[in-house]
């Protein structure tokens, strides 16, 4: 990463908070660009090809949620949702649409900078590294998942999120652990980020996402992979 | 059979209806015997004057008669017996020959008889059922009075009552008694009669009387009826129930003026739910409009902070206080959403199962910089594991509302925390060792923005609003937040929440007022206030609140300054 600057599209209808935005991330190092309202959200998108969104839900025109749903139908681009609200049912939509993270407004730009820098950061991988929980494999450094040869596409964070629990099969994880792991919180956060994605991800590589074989759920305690 | 009886008792408080109809059969059953004694007593009475009064004047007649036949008898002669009986026969005999006779008086029987002895020692003969004649009756005629005396003759087996009617006759020799025996069997036949008439017409009558009263009773009790069940599933919250209306009678009317305030009722919930989404809206709109023109500033705020080292001091030391302060409103703003939400009742409860002891220790390390910062030891007095089912974010939250306030008093001593359980709760104790709470404000502890005084430093930053919050957080699990405090003694609080959803709580597993405190302070020996036994006390409260299920325990508490945050 280091000689080339990520790029990130803010989307944010507030002009000071957007252009305040703009200046700490820029001052971080990050190259920004800014929309101002959701039906431009695509387009942009497409034309500048971020490498993170940085998304307020609350937009005129297009609502926020829309505009996650549809970023993700065509990307895969790490989403981060900046929110007002820390009601249980806004950020779980927020969350189920399809964005990776969210910041409860008012922030302090260090958390931002940090949410956006473990969305971007990638996991590092031998070469050659593959992985295998039964009919998916996974080619770490080619951020590849197949089940039965056929390509399945992931999310870099659900990418990820595999990953971390493929890596140590027969390890049950907390949410708290893979909140640190995959979300590189260091302190108790939203176990709910943990419970959608891992809805998510399973609605990709699971054959029945009713009867999960990949990512298993341990009642009371957490997840673990599934058997090689 | 106690079973029944109470079945009886409660129909009997449940069922107007039935009040009615007993009370109409009671009052109609006295009515009804009395007015059939005073009947029976009327016709008996006049029953017996008619054949008194016939049977005066039968003997009248007879006498007259018998003193035309015997007015040349004298009785004491020899053979006198036979003309007496022939004059007798003749009496009672014109008709059916026998010793009856139907006249107004009806059947009788004559007796002529005479009293002690003649002139000439002989006695005289006695004619008829002379021993049926009662003995006073006799010696009343015998002194020549005309007398009356009813009494019973034994006929066979059956006992006849009787009018016997007495006077003297003259004959040719002495006077001699004659009575008249009228057996009153017609008159006891009729009378019974007509008491079994009475008696049965009576029985007729408030049966009668009961299913009137019934149908009456009925026909106002039904619409009551109709009207308790709308009422009942119009509180069960079908604000839509409303009665029918017809016809323009009471009912009518009192289903009208139900309806209306029914209508009027709903209208008031309507528009109390109108303003409870309207406060929620408001919450919600607030939480955006606020925050995010204080995210800018937040944001711009730390990029002064990040170069201050370039600024002057005065502009160095504004951004500073900018930060601060930023901090403190931003802590504000959360608390005042927070208890918007709480107050608005749309706070949810997250329960998850969790290990009590976890959450006790997580949120003790996350107060232990704050604890490092004033040198304030923490000591923890923690079981293996406590089950239990709550929402970990509100409970880590008072939690840490209370270690932040033991920290925030305790003046540097150490500062205990406790847990402890039992089957049904579990509880949990933050004591501080710092100067205490004055008398009275165990309870203004929890109150919004309460300061014990507002001249002292705020360490942590508290916004007035935590313990508030607190308070409320733990009685939505259903649970109590008390606060103890003594001058010179320090404060407690005590957490205690029912080990499962819906639990009622009965007691708490450890006692509010700290063991060391129920020795007496040496220092100190005249206390402000007499009561100096704070255990029991409370005990007391602890029911109070039980009752109230609200969670202020006022214990005795002296000086000291209490800032909740």
């Amino acid at each position: 990463m280091a000689g080339m600057r990520s790029r990130v599209l803010v989307v944010d209808d507030d002009p000071a908070l957007a252009e305040m935005l703009t200046i700490v991330l820029r001052g971080e190092g990050f190259e920004t660009a800014v929309v101002g309202d959701g039906g431009r959200a695509l387009p942009a998108l497409r034309d500048l090809r971020p490498d993170l969104v940085l998304l307020d839900l609350m937009l005129p025109g297009m609502n926020g949620i829309d505009v996650c749903k549809a970023i993700r139908a065509e990307s895969g681009v790490p989403i981060v949702m900046l929110t007002a609200k820390t009601d249980t049912v806004d950020v779980v939509l927020g969350l189920e649409s399809g964005a990776d993270d969210y910041v409860v407004k008012p922030f302090k730009p260090k958390e931002l900078v940090a949410r956006i820098r473990t969305r971007l950061r990638r996991t590092e991988s031998e070469p050659s590294e593959e992985l295998a929980i039964g009919e998916v494999t996974i080619d770490v450094p080619g951020h590849q998942v197949r089940r039965n040869g056929e390509g399945i596409p992931l999310t870099p964070l659900e990418f990820d999120l595999l990953v971390a629990l493929a890596r140590k099969p027969r390890q049950v994880f907390t949410r708290e652990v893979l909140l640190e792991q995959v979300w590189g919180y260091r302190h108790p956060a939203d176990t709910r980020l943990v419970n959608v994605h891992v809805q998510r991800l399973r609605s990709k590589v699971e054959r029945d996402p009713e009867h999960p074989e990949v990512v298993l759920t341990v009642r009371g305690v957490g997840y673990k992979a599934g058997p090689p | 059979m106690g079973e029944r009886w109470h079945g009886l008792a409660v129909d009997w408080r449940r069922s107007l209806q039935l009040r009615v109809v007993v009370s109409t059969l009671a009052l109609s059953s006295a009515v009804v015997v009395v007015l059939g004694l005073v009947l029976q007593t009327q016709i008996a009475g006049g029953l017996v004057q008619a054949k008194q009064q016939a049977a005066l004047a039968q003997a009248e007649s007879s006498r007259f008669v018998l003193e035309r036949d015997l007015a040349l008898v004298d009785p004491d002669r020899e053979g006198a017996a036979g003309t007496l009986n022939n004059a007798l026969a003749k009496l009672t005999s014109s008709s059916d020959g026998g010793d009856a006779e139907s006249t107004a008086a009806g059947v009788f029987q004559a007796v002529l008889t005479a009293e002690g002895e003649g002139e000439d020692g002989a006695r005289a003969p006695s004619v008829g059922p002379v021993a049926d004649v009662p003995a006073d009756l006799r010696a009343t005629v015998t002194k020549g009075f005309l007398a009356r005396e009813y009494t019973t003759v034994t006929d066979g087996s059956a006992q006849v009552p009787t009018l016997v009617v007495g006077q003297p006759v003259r004959t040719a020799g002495r006077e001699l008694q004659f009575y008249l025996l009228f057996p009153l069997t017609a008159e006891q036949r009729t009378l019974v009669l007509v008491q079994s008439t009475l008696v049965i017409g009576g029985l007729v009558l408030i049966l009668l009387l009961a299913a009137i009263a019934s149908l009456v009773t009925r026909q106002v009790v039904r619409p009551v009826r109709l009207a308790a069940e709308v009422a009942e599933r119009f509180a069960d919250g079908h604000l839509d129930e409303r009665m029918t209306v017809q016809g323009d009678d009471e009912v009518a009317r009192l289903a009208e003026s139900y309806n209306e305030m029914a209508g009027s009722i709903q209208n008031q919930i309507r528009q109390l739910e109108e303003f409870g989404a309207l406060q929620r809206r408001f919450t919600s709109d607030v939480s955006h409009e606020l925050r995010t023109p204080l995210t800018t500033v937040r944001m711009a705020a730390e990029v002064l902070y990040g170069s201050r080292e370039d600024l002057d001091p005065a502009l160095c030391r504004s951004t500073e206080l900018l930060v601060d302060e930023l901090d403190r409103f931003e802590a504000l703003l959360g608390d005042l959403l927070e208890i918007s939400r709480l107050d608005a009742g749309v706070a949810e409860l997250g329960l998850e199962r969790v290990d009590m002891t976890a959450l006790v220790r997580r949120a003790v390390d996350g107060v232990r910089p704050l604890a490092e910062a004033s040198r304030t030891p923490l000591l923890l007095d923690l079981p293996e594991s406590v089950g239990v089912e709550v929402d970990p974010r509100r409970v880590e939250r008072i939690l840490r509302n209370l270690l932040c306030n033991a920290i925030d008093h305790g003046e540097g001593r150490r500062v205990e925390v406790r847990l402890g359980a039992d089957d049904a709760a579990l509880a949990v104790v933050v004591r501080d060792h710092g100067v205490g709470l004055r008398p009275g404000e165990a309870g203004l502890v929890f109150n919004r923005f309460w300061r014990a005084d507002s001249s002292r430093a705020r360490r942590s930053g508290g916004t007035g609003l935590g313990l508030s919050i607190s308070l409320e957080d733990a009685r939505l699990h259903g649970g109590w937040l008390q606060a103890w405090g003594e001058p010179g003694r320090g404060a407690a609080f005590r957490l205690t929440l029912p080990r499962r959803p819906g639990g009622a709580l009965v007691g708490s597993p450890l006692p509010l007022v700290p063991v060391d405190v129920t020795e007496p302070l040496p220092m100190r020996a005249p206390a402000p206030e007499p009561a100096r036994a704070p255990v029991p006390e409370a005990a007391d409260a602890e029911d109070g609140t039980a009752a109230a299920g609200v969670a202020h325990t006022v214990a005795h508490t002296v000086a000291h300054t209490v800032e909740p945050w």
